[in-house]
């Protein structure tokens, strides 16, 4: 089968940091892939980077086999149109940490401003749509509004529908509860897990433990820029390979849960 | 122990606003009473040109100008803006150097230079210059783009107040640059550029003033122009600041509904 997303030895460099170092991910149509890593070890720039919001310094990306950035133009590979970049976002969506909604419109308007001026969308039609993406994670009567009048939670749940009424072909999300009061991370857990199971395929990077070994295909695990050791929940959580995961998924379950004999 | 419930407390003793609220309200009875007792000020004069056909001829052309240069300044100062903010070098430069230029030079200066600009270049682009520079346009384009200046560092500042994920979100929700800056960024740096941009337009109202000095008419101008004549120097000046302050007073009501309308959504 023909991955959605590839990224084929992508690197990125801020400064002398080399943020990403060559890092090789391949997400199937469906899959829901879990990135996991210390902070600082680049799952924030790799998801950037994948949707474009920072540019790469090196490799190749490819959308459903498209190149992304780039383009064969007069015999030589040159970076694409701003516009043409844009034209690419827009087949995939975003989830951020601090959620960026937008403060100055009301959660309907939030779902339905892209897709009506974006994506050509009829204004009726593209109201239907939010107030059923609404109804979806929950939040069907605070269609009007403010961002501001809602909880963190019930602000992420927007901006997840927010992302979903463009039907991106995969959706990002960084550490989508990380910002979140502790009682407040469940409800959008729940909204992640109902999108994972409607086949939405899915790159998420949290720290959520539980939530990676219940809901992911696969679990990827990050570290100093590179993709340390990646495979399903069950090996990555059970039966973690590499010494640098190992200590890292000590600070979560306590030395004693995980084995050191692998 | 005695029950004791502070919602049956008295309001606190303050003898000290008292004394303030009594000196306040002396002080203004003493001018209230300067301005109708003292015979120089002439009110039955204020009140007999007040609506003088020149003098409200003199208010109109203050008031084509302060919005013309407002409208004109605030387009070029939004595009300066972008600009002083633009990732590509040339364009940042250029931008930054017109702000320091014509931020620097006194706004005097520049209309007497648009005005005299045929001694300097005698045609421009064919045309004779001398037919293109009027008064009213030597004017116009001084005014604006002084203003332009001004506003390009208010719309400037408003821009990078707004928090930097807005425009990371609408990037992801697949806004291009045009539709991230009108859409989702410009809105919200209105709440920053509004109460600056109500003064720059009181500012350049009193500023239109100036134009008199290439044969235009504003309302100083034309209060200047009668008195001259008849020697009321006094209550012509009061009748160009009654008239001044009507117009702030509006414009700081038009203001108050502005911020309110781009305020949406930030109250909480
Ligand atoms: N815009 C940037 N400019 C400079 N350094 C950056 C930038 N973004 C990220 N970095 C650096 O790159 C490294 C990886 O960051 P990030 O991807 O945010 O890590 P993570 O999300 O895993 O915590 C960090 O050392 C961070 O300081
Ligand atoms: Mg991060």
């Amino acid at each position: 089968m023909k991955p959605v997303l590839q990224a084929v030895r992508v690197r990125k460099r801020f400064g002398d940091h080399q943020a990403l170092d060559g890092v090789d991910l391949s997400v199937e149509e469906g899959e829901v892939v879990v990135v996991i890593g210390p902070s600082g070890s680049g799952k924030s720039t790799l998801v950037r980077c994948l949707h474009q919001l920072t540019p790469i310094d090196g490799g190749a990306m490819y959308l459903d086999g498209e190149l992304l950035g780039h383009a064969v133009h007069r015999g030589h590979l040159r970076p694409l149109s701003e516009a043409a970049i844009t034209k690419q976002r827009r087949r995939m969506g975003m989830v951020f940490q601090q959620f960026h909604l937008f403060p100055h419109w009301t959660v309907l308007r939030n779902l339905t401003e892209a897709p009506v001026r974006v994506h050509g969308v009829a204004p009726a039609a593209a109201r239907d749509r939010a107030l059923a993406l609404l109804e979806r994670v929950g939040l069907g009567e605070r269609a009007n509004a403010y961002p501001r009048q809602l909880s963190g939670g019930q602000q992420q749940r927007v901006a997840i529908a927010r992302a979903l009424a463009t039907d991106p072909r995969i959706m990002f999300f960084d550490e989508p509860t990380s910002a979140l009061d502790p009682e407040l991370v469940d409800e959008v857990l729940a909204v992640m897990r109902d999108l994972a199971r409607s086949g939405m395929t899915m790159v998420v990077v949290t720290h959520e433990m539980a939530f990676a070994r219940e809901v992911a295909d696969r679990c990827v695990f990050m570290d100093r820029g590179r993709i340390v050791e990646t495979g399903p929940p069950a090996q990555i959580f059970g039966a973690p390979r590499s010494p640098r995961l190992r200590a890292f998924l000590s600070r979560f379950t306590g030395p004693s849960e995980v084995p050191l004999d692998a | 122990m005695t029950t004791v419930d502070i919602a049956s407390a008295r309001p606190r003793l303050r003898p000290g606003r008292w004394l303030t609220g009594i000196v306040l309200a002396l002080v203004v009875l003493r001018i209230a009473w300067f301005l109708v007792d003292n015979p120089r000020f002439e009110w039955s004069v204020v009140g007999e040109y007040l609506f003088d056909p020149n003098v409200l001829k003199g208010l109109g052309m203050s008031l084509l100008l302060t919005v013309l240069g407002m409208t004109l300044g605030s387009l070029l100062g939004v595009v300066l803006a972008a600009g002083q903010l633009s990732d590509f070098a040339p364009v940042r430069w250029a931008s930054t150097g017109y702000v320091g230029l014509f931020r620097g030079i006194p706004p005097l200066v520049q209309l007497i230079f648009w005005y005299n600009l045929a001694y300097l270049a005698p045609t421009i682009a064919g045309w004779d210059t001398n037919d293109l520079i009027t008064p009213l346009t030597a004017a116009i384009i001084g005014l604006s783009l002084h203003e332009a200046a001004y506003m390009a560092e208010i719309v400037r500042a408003g821009i990078l107040a707004v928090d930097p994920g807005q425009r990371d979100a609408a990037k992801a929700m697949g806004f291009g640059a045009a539709q991230t800056f009108t859409r989702v960024v410009l809105p919200q740096a209105m709440r920053v550029i509004i109460p600056p941009t109500g003064s720059q337009f009181i500012s350049l109202l009193k500023g239109t003033s100036l134009v008199s000095v290439i044969a235009m008419a504003d309302l100083l101008h034309s209060v200047q122009v009668i008195y001259n004549v008849t020697y009321k120097v006094v209550p012509m000046l009061l009748v160009a600041c009654v008239w001044y302050l009507v117009v702030v007073t509006v414009l700081s009501l038009g203001q108050q509904r502005l911020e309110r309308h781009f305020g949406q959504g930030h109250q909480l």
